[in-house]
């Protein structure tokens, strides 16, 4: 039994160690002609957004592409950091990043640097001098908010009674999405009859919602800061039989466009939804081929294309390309 | 006089004092708070047939989770001396696997691959798996339940999400949703009935097995109950696969709620409250005596709260905060210190009145 | 206070939900000493001494100590010892998993005079080389038996200024060359000056080092006795408030029948397991009485261990009337009318939180299944058959067991198994802290049982008790069988004798 009980933690210690470092996969790279690229990125198992991201990012890093990829996921910065200087270690050409956290980079990416390493970040930013990396991608949050807050102002409803469902608080998505629409409701005079965290959670959201139903307050929008929590919102409104989406009595606005959020969308369930665009594949590919031409970037953040769609206007083919 | 304090100390010793006291104080806060808190109106949900509504009904619907969640926590409890932390992330893997079972490869089937309760049995068997390992790691390795259940806290999601190769499966079957939400015809939300049947179940284990003398001894003392020809390792292993039939059940509810699941926050943090619902009906968490109803009144006493919140439009940063303080007022209260302290002031109060009385 | 008094105690009282537990009990302790302090169980003198120590607070009386002027109060075991107070307890309250050294001066005021580690060590070991402990100051402390674990508890105690030194039914544990020790010891304490309160159920022992009894007998205060006016039979009555027949009256009752060619009741052959005893043999007939007698730690516990499956056994063959069995596990020895209580009361035998009425019924229990409870009026009804026929002092059926003293909680592990109704009854140390009436009772018990036909393996420290009931007896050396005696054999010089190899 003791042994046994040894071995098992010894199992799972190993299993621990290695499992950053297996995701790295194969050593030393040979000069084969591909451009050899280690990407970090946070588990794709976080959300749908991540797992489109991650997709992407694998069909367009291969090998007919001209490109060789080793890939490390992890949510945890230091694990994240140990990934990178296994693939500095290895000698990879570009170093893509999507950091868990925003502090404590500045040591490994010098040591890129000195490697001759070059690094492109992705979806987030970091605190590090930009001199250390060649560019950052991102998503503009602020924007996306501010596009879909300006929809909903397009609808001109004889008044807005909001309930705002926000993520995670501090999150760049919330405080993005949130903001717009604080701003707006101030300067409009939108009534906002309740805003509380749903904490990117489905059930969170069905049970504000229908704490606001049981309380009888009127309202009619919804404005969740993710389709899984606009989700919960309508279950709670099918559940009280109040009807929603186009021609219904309460506006519905989604972000992140998952495929089956704008199904909704085309179905007329919901009204809106914001896109948080996950793929930076193609623009790190953009930047990649200039740099290997030996071209200069001059604009070191670049901030993506985001869609919002209207449930009026969606078609079948946006859902098979933005959806994720 | 000695009646009397033997009545006081039967209702103030009663481990279902405190979880009705706090509940007490909720209702009383309410009502002065806003009487319409307790209004109980029908109203046509969207299939058209008339349904239950109010604040009173959306606490007892969504409470449903955590009082069965709270049901087998406390028996893990009782006889492990410890608390499973997994519960949330193993709704996860068995929500999944009844929606993997139901979709097969297609996400959003047009039709079931198969019926909803062979789907649910399918579940069932996924979460009493995940008990099991547990259980295995408690009780033949003698790993602390927190530390052996850590592990599938931290892994589960992902299974839950490799389950369903990452994909989000929807059911559009409205079926599946009666479950979650109400049967046409019937105003009362299903949950209700499905927490009920629950505590149905655990009190007929009760009557007809000796679930209770055994996970009772076994938590008090192992040796002892060894040597009384029970095999602690078998109930230990046991209570775990038992939770894990309960967290099947409370998973079934949480994917038919919406149809669909979200592996990163289903269920999310649920275990903190299935614990704290045990503690708060006063069941030691170190083991050994146990009261069942007391955990799930502390269930719905948890849930009322959390509406209760809701309901106040209290800042979302500053949610967790309120519930914390609450949290720790109630704990405290129920705390043995506390409440011997408390027991022995009324004593001496009510002998100086009749000190006074006597001269 | 008078002059030369250490400690008085006046007027005490102290309840308990439902039981006066002391009832204006006093208690003067003269400067250097030895004071027994003696009654029944239940009679109170546990609840005194937790009073004393701070443990329980007293709800009436006084409490004065020399050099204190007026009352003083006591709290907390903390103020106790500050109070120059010290105890040690029956059940060792010590940390097994921490040093001898970490043991004897940890979590106490003195502990701050040592700069390091090595000092305190050294402080230790120079303690229990003067006390003649066989202990090492730096080994782990639950690596020693419970007797060097006791002394190393006494040493804890004694190596602080006290005044007053309770020792709380310390030879429970000990045997007879450990006894002496601890006298010599308490001997060298009193001549210093310390006043020492000594409970014990030994009566040898009392008379042996006391000075003065005191006599407590349901919570209230009988006497003071100096030796001499009380000797021992009058201290009994004394303590059971009745005149007493001679307890060597059992003796003649003794059966002594064990034929030995009908087929036991139990046999075992070779019979091995885990705890570290030699390979053994065995057998039991019906109706006998027969026991395991050796210095502690001799092995006799483990061998009972190993016929109840307790330890896990590793060769031989149990045969159980002529049939070959298995017994993998406790419940194996159970379903085939075995039972067995446990040496260690408080962590093998009961299951404290439980009531009383189901550690009465839970091996009854156990026995028909899981699937196949009690109901309510069948358990009340055992248990308070037995807590009748037994005598069991306790508030109601409902009663936490752990609540009960020492003695009664033993009665309740003894009627667990009597309600299976055994064929065959292994008793380890069941008198261990149990007061003079309740031994004669179990004593009486077991022989009635055995006239009815019950096999009995009686194990006990006290070798009288072993000479009066049992008409075999194994003796064990070092985890070795090193002789059986019978009939006229069995007597105190021969059991030393074949313990010793002479």
């Amino acid at each position: 039994m003791k042994k046994l009980k040894r071995l098992l933690s010894i199992v799972l210690t190993s299993a621990m160690v290695f499992s950053v470092a297996a995701c790295g996969g194969q050593t030393k790279a040979e000069d084969d002609g591909l451009i050899h690229v280690g990407i970090i990125n946070n588990d794709p198992n976080e959300s749908g957004y991540r797992a489109a991201n991650d997709k992407s990012l694998k069909e367009m890093f291969t090998e007919a592409n001209g490109y060789k990829a080793d890939f490390a996921y992890s949510l945890k910065n230091d694990e994240q950091i140990a990934a990178a200087q296994k693939f500095i270690t290895d000698g990879v050409d570009y170093l893509l990043l999507s950091a868990a956290d925003t502090a404590g980079w500045d040591t490994v990416l010098k040591d890129a640097q000195k490697a001759g390493t070059k690094v492109i970040l992705f979806d987030r930013t970091i605190d590090a001098d930009p001199s250390l990396y060649e560019a950052s991608i991102v998503s503009d949050m602020d924007k996306e908010g501010q596009q879909a807050v300006d929809w909903l102002k397009s609808q001109n409803l004889s008044e807005y009674n909001i309930i705002h469902i926000q993520g995670v608080m501090g999150s760049a998505a919330q405080r993005g999405r949130s903001g717009a629409l604080d701003a707006e409701a101030q300067t409009s005079g939108w009534n906002i009859v309740a805003q509380q965290t749903g904490e990117w959670s489905a059930d969170n959201a069905q049970q504000i919602v229908q704490s606001v139903i049981d309380a009888k307050t009127p309202f009619n929008v919804i404005y969740a800061e993710n389709d899984d929590m606009a989700k919960g919102a309508v279950a709670a409104l099918d559940k009280a039989g109040i009807t929603h989406g186009v021609d219904g009595e309460v506006l519905i606005v989604g972000f992140d466009c998952n495929k089956w959020a704008l199904t909704e969308l085309l179905n007329k369930n919901w009204n809106y939804d914001g896109q948080c665009n996950p793929f930076q594949a193609s623009y790190i590919d953009d930047i990649i081929k200039k740099l290997e031409a030996g071209e200069t970037i001059s604009e070191k953040t670049i901030i993506m294309d985001e869609k919002g769609f209207d449930a009026t206007t969606i078609t079948q083919e946006d859902v098979d390309k933005y959806g994720i | 006089m000695n009646k009397e304090t033997n009545i006081f100390k039967k209702i103030v010793g009663n481990q279902l004092f405190i979880p009705l006291v706090a509940l007490l104080i909720l209702i009383v806060f309410n009502l002065i708070n806003d009487p319409s808190f307790f209004a109980l109106t029908i109203q046509n949900n969207i299939y058209g047939y008339p349904v239950l509504s109010g604040s009173i009904v959306s606490i007892i619907d969504f409470g449903s989770e955590l009082a069965i969640l709270a049901i087998g926590m406390t028996i893990v409890t009782a006889a492990s001396g410890g608390q499973d932390i997994s519960v949330g992330a193993v709704i996860a893997i068995s929500g999944s696997t009844m929606l993997r079972a139901l979709c097969g490869t297609n996400p959003q089937p047009e039709t079931l691959r198969t019926s909803i309760f062979v789907a649910f049995l399918v579940g069932v068997i996924a979460a009493m798996i995940c008990g099991a390992f547990n259980g295995l790691l408690v009780a033949f390795f003698k790993i602390p339940p927190m530390v052996a259940t850590l592990i599938l806290y931290t892994a589960g999601r992902s299974i839950a999400a490799w389950i369903n190769e990452n994909r989000l499966p929807m059911i559009y079957e409205p079926k599946f949703g009666y479950i979650g939400n109400f049967i046409p015809g019937i105003p009362i939300p299903t949950p209700v009935f499905i927490a009920a049947a629950c505590m149905l179940v655990i009190a007929l284990l009760h009557k007809f097995t000796n679930l209770k003398l055994y996970t009772q001894a076994v938590g008090i003392n192992e040796e002892s109950s060894r040597l009384n020809g029970i095999n602690p390792k078998l109930i230990k292993f046991s209570v775990f696969v038992i939770l894990g039939v309960f967290v099947a059940v409370a998973a079934l509810i949480k994917v038919t709620r919406i149809s669909t699941i979200t592996y990163s926050v289903i269920a999310k943090d649920i275990e903190m409250d299935a614990i704290l619902a045990v503690a708060l009906g006063g069941n030691s968490l170190s083991g050994g005596k146990y009261n069942v109803w007391a955990s799930v009144l502390g269930a719905y006493v948890i849930q009322f709260l959390t509406t209760t919140l809701y309901k106040l439009q209290v800042r979302s940063d500053a949610l967790p905060a309120y519930k914390a303080v609450v949290v720790i007022i109630l704990v405290v209260i129920s705390s043995p210190i506390v409440r011997d302290k408390f027991s022995r002031i009324s004593k001496n109060l009510k002998s100086k009145k009749t000190e006074n009385g006597g001269v | 206070m008078q002059e030369g008094t250490v400690l008085e105690m006046r007027g005490i009282h102290k309840s308990f939900p439902g039981v006066h537990a002391l009832q204006g009990v006093q208690f003067t302790l003269r400067k250097g000493e030895i004071h027994a302090l003696m009654g029944e169980n239940g009679a109170g003198k546990s609840t005194l001494i937790k009073v004393l120590t701070g443990v329980y607070s007293k709800d009436e009386g006084t409490i004065m100590l020399e050099g204190h002027p007026g009352e003083v109060t006591i709290k907390s075991p903390q103020d106790a010892q500050n109070a120059g107070i010290s105890t040690v307890y029956q059940e060792i309250t010590l940390c097994p998993n921490l040093s001898v050294a970490e043991n004897m001066f940890i979590g106490r005021a003195t502990s701050g005079k040592f700069q390091n580690w090595k000092e305190m060590n050294k402080a230790a070991d120079k303690l229990l080389k003067n006390l003649d402990i066989p202990a090492q100051a730096t080994k782990q402390l639950g690596n020693y038996s419970i007797a060097v674990q006791q002394m190393v508890a006494i040493a804890r105690a004694v190596d602080l200024d006290c005044k007053v030194l309770i020792l709380d039914e310390p030879t429970s544990s000990l045997d007879e060359q450990e006894v002496e020790k601890l006298f010599k010891l308490m001997r060298d304490l009193k001549s210093r000056g310390v006043g020492i309160i000594f409970v014990t159920h030994f009566l040898d022992q009392v008379y042996a080092v006391s000075d003065r009894i005191t006599v407590l007998r349901d919570g209230k205060f009988i006497g003071e006795y100096t030796v001499a006016e009380l000797p021992r039979l009058k201290l009994v009555s004394t303590m059971l408030g009745k005149e007493m027949d001679d307890m060597a009256d059992i003796k003649e009752d003794k059966n002594a029948v064990s034929q030995k060619d009908e087929i036991p009741v139990l046999e075992a052959s070779n019979l091995q397991s885990t705890s570290g005893i030699k390979p053994f043999d065995f057998y039991i007939n019906k109706g006998e009485v027969n026991g395991f007698t050796g210095l502690l730690g001799s092995g006799r516990s483990e061998c009972v261990r190993a016929l109840f499956g307790a330890d896990k056994t590793l060769g031989g063959v149990i045969k159980i009337e002529g049939k070959r069995i298995k017994i993998a596990a406790p419940i194996d020895a159970m379903k085939r009318g075995i039972a067995y209580l446990p040496e260690d009361r408080k962590n093998d035998g009961i299951i404290g939180d439980l009531s009383v009425k189901d550690n009465i019924i839970i091996a009854l229990q156990v026995l028909e299944g899981f699937f196949k409870p009690l109901s309510e009026k069948e358990k009340n009804k055992f248990a308070e058959e037995y807590i009748k026929l037994l005598d069991i002092k306790t508030a109601s059926p409902e009663t936490p067991i752990k609540s009960l003293s020492g003695g009664n909680q033993q009665k309740c592990i003894l009627a667990r198994w009597l309600l299976t109704h055994p064929n065959y009854l292994i008793l380890d140390e069941p008198t261990r802290g149990i007061d003079v009436g309740t031994k004669v009772d179990i004593q009486k018990l077991v022989l009635k049982l055995a006239s009815e036909g019950m096999s009995i393996t009686f194990i006990s420290s006290e070798q009288d008790e072993m000479i009066r009931t049992c008409s075999r007896l194994i003796v064990m050396r070092d985890g070795r069988v090193v002789g059986e005696l019978t009939g006229d054999d069995i007597s105190q010089s021969k059991i030393m004798s074949t313990i010793a190899g002479e």
